[in-house]
């Protein structure tokens, strides 16, 4: 196992997967954080589609997380990006043959490649923290948004916590792209499958039904990012995303390993 | 420990209900140099899957190295393969390609240089796999394969795109690993190259085996032909005449007459020739090659 994820680490520090990846991840997250601190007076509100988050919410001790948490499903569509080209290349280059060939237990590749993407998925996630904070320590006085509550016990703590569930979602992303790239064997197909389920299908729907966001796979996994919303606990968004991630990781997993591998 | 790297029993693989194997036995002795060869679609790559536990078969046994093909865990660490072509990623590079396939196995990472170094791609080691040629992909493969010091090699056209000094170094590499002791499997369309390197022949057509032997073997079931060619073309169909009256078969080909007979009948015919008026101006005995046999057992001109 500790040699599947020491190899797939080696694919995955590739220079142009991981600047590019890491720079994806710098710019929503810069993007995203910034338009918090520089509209916040904007009419058309500051937050996710038009919601405003004020003053006084970003003058809490979880104020700094606060874009960081709002970034954590882009944050995810990038891992499910990544973790379904990553899965579905060993098809379309014909280098799981290969794999298996070094090595044959099927559930060891699988594992092994799922953690070497999570810890990537950490590193992503890591930086991203780091340059939100960064930029709303900076943008917030210019906002009239005190600090003074941030870097406090209290402060620390929403940290930790807003890392946590940002990792979670990020992760259960990448699994729904693993799960995709499994079942499709082309990354173009499972990541534009997936991109277009969550940032058009989900939001078409929600549109017409505002209750099915209770039930939508994507939904979930960024309400978990969040810490929950005003429409979705948080609670709620572990136990359905974490339904449809398992029953999507178990599927997948039992096709992986019956399935001759044959192209 | 066995004394064969290979044997298979009763072994099929049935795609919906397309049979692609059906029912092969075979066995390949350990420190051999074993030809695999049928024409495409034969089953060649889907036998080699099944040998290597990438699919799983519909019917029979295999052992590999004495281990049964349902537990490639406890053989595939002694066996290098090259199946359906060099497969690697093409943004990395050679060197890294066989870093990643060298932590996976646990293998020592200073064979990954000396293995460019062998197969002939010292110096290209840190190009991207994209920008090799057809040869040097192959070359890499070949690297790949030879990655776990394997006691058993399976390679599927291990040639393929590669110049004669190429192919004529992989011969070399091939003959130079079984004498000291690796067993080596080999398909490849060029039956001249594996007619001079073989100890052992499978020869598949339709999925089904038609020859599964020595080389020596299978040459020696076939029968020697004499070529005989005359000065005038017109007395070709003469020398068919006398030649099937005297009850051998001959056929004309290629400005010549190909008489299915022993080379002792030669003078015979040379003076059956001269009492009819015709003057021959060659008559030889042709061993029957890889390549004829090959075309004549499995039907695939």
């Amino acid at each position: 196992m500790f040699n599947v994820v020491k190899a797939e680490l080696r694919k995955l520090r590739r220079p142009t997967l991981f600047f590019g990846t890491i720079g994806a991840a710098i710019f929503f997250t810069g993007l995203i954080t910034s338009f918090i601190y520089l509209m916040i007076d904007s009419p058309q509100g500051n937050g996710d589609r038009g919601r405003s988050i004020s003053r006084e919410i970003l003058e809490l001790a979880s104020g700094s997380v606060n874009g960081f948490a709002s970034v954590g499903g882009f944050l995810g569509i990038i891992a499910l990006c990544v973790f379904a080209a990553q899965t579905a290349q060993e098809y379309t280059y014909g280098t799981l043959r290969n794999l298996l060939v070094r090595q044959p237990s099927r559930m060891k590749i699988l594992i092994g490649k799922f953690i070497s993407m999570s810890l990537f998925a950490v590193v992503m996630i890591s930086i991203a923290a780091v340059i939100s904070i960064a930029i709303s320590y900076f943008l917030a006085p210019g906002a009239k948004v005190s600090t003074d509550l941030w870097f406090t016990s209290d402060g620390f703590e929403a940290i930790f916590t807003t890392f946590v569930n940002v990792t979670i979602s990020v992760v259960a992303f990448g699994i729904v792209g693993m799960v995709l790239g499994l079942l499709l064997r082309s990354p173009i197909s499972a990541i534009s499958l997936g991109v277009l389920w969550i940032l058009i299908i989900e939001v078409l729907l929600m549109a017409v039904k505002n209750s099915l966001q209770s039930w939508l796979p994507g939904a979930q996994l960024s309400a978990i990012a969040s810490g929950g919303t005003l429409d979705l606990t948080y609670k709620h968004a572990l136990t359905v995303g974490g339904l449809y991630v398992a029953v999507g990781a178990i599927v997948a997993s039992v096709l992986f390993v019956r399935r001759d591998v044959a192209n | 420990m066995p004394n064969t790297a290979i044997s298979v029993s009763d072994l099929s693989k049935k795609y919906d209900d397309r049979l692609a194997v059906s029912h092969i036995n075979f066995e390949v002795p350990l420190g051999t140099v074993c030809g695999f060869v049928g024409p495409n679609g034969s089953g060649k790559t889907t036998t080699m899957r099944m040998l290597l536990g990438l699919i799983t078969p519909t019917t029979g046994q295999g052992h590999i190295l004495g281990e049964p093909i349902e537990h490639p865990e406890k053989y595939l660490s002694r066996v290098g393969a090259m199946i359906e072509g060099p497969a690697f990623y093409p943004a990395l590079s050679g060197y890294e390609n066989l870093m990643v396939l060298a932590k996976l196995g646990g293998f020592p990472i200073e064979r990954v240089q000396q293995l460019l170094d062998k197969v002939g791609l010292g110096d290209r080691g840190k190009s991207k796999f994209k920008t090799y040629s057809l040869g040097m992909k192959q070359r890499l493969g070949i690297a790949a394969a030879l990655l776990p010091e394997p006691k058993l090699l399976m390679l599927d056209e291990p040639t393929n795109g590669l110049d004669p000094e190429g192919i004529q170094e992989v011969r070399a590499l091939l003959r130079d690993l079984a004498n000291e002791g690796t067993t080596v499997f080999v398909s490849s369309h060029l039956l001249s190259e594996l007619e001079i390197i073989s100890d052992y022949i499978v020869m598949l057509r339709k999925g089904e085996i038609v020859f599964a032997g020595p080389i020596g073997e299978l040459m020696a079931q076939q029968q020697p032909t004499i070529i005989a060619k005359s000065l005038l073309h017109s007395d070709l169909a003469r020398i068919v005449e006398i030649s099937e009256k005297a009850g051998h078969h001959a056929v004309i080909r290629n400005d010549s007459v190909h008489v299915l007979a022993e080379m002792d009948w030669a003078p015979v015919l040379n003076k059956a020739a001269f009492d009819a008026g015709i003057t021959l101006a060659q008559l030889a005995p042709q061993l029957p090659n890889l390549e004829e046999t090959f075309f004549e057992m499995t039907g695939d001109k």
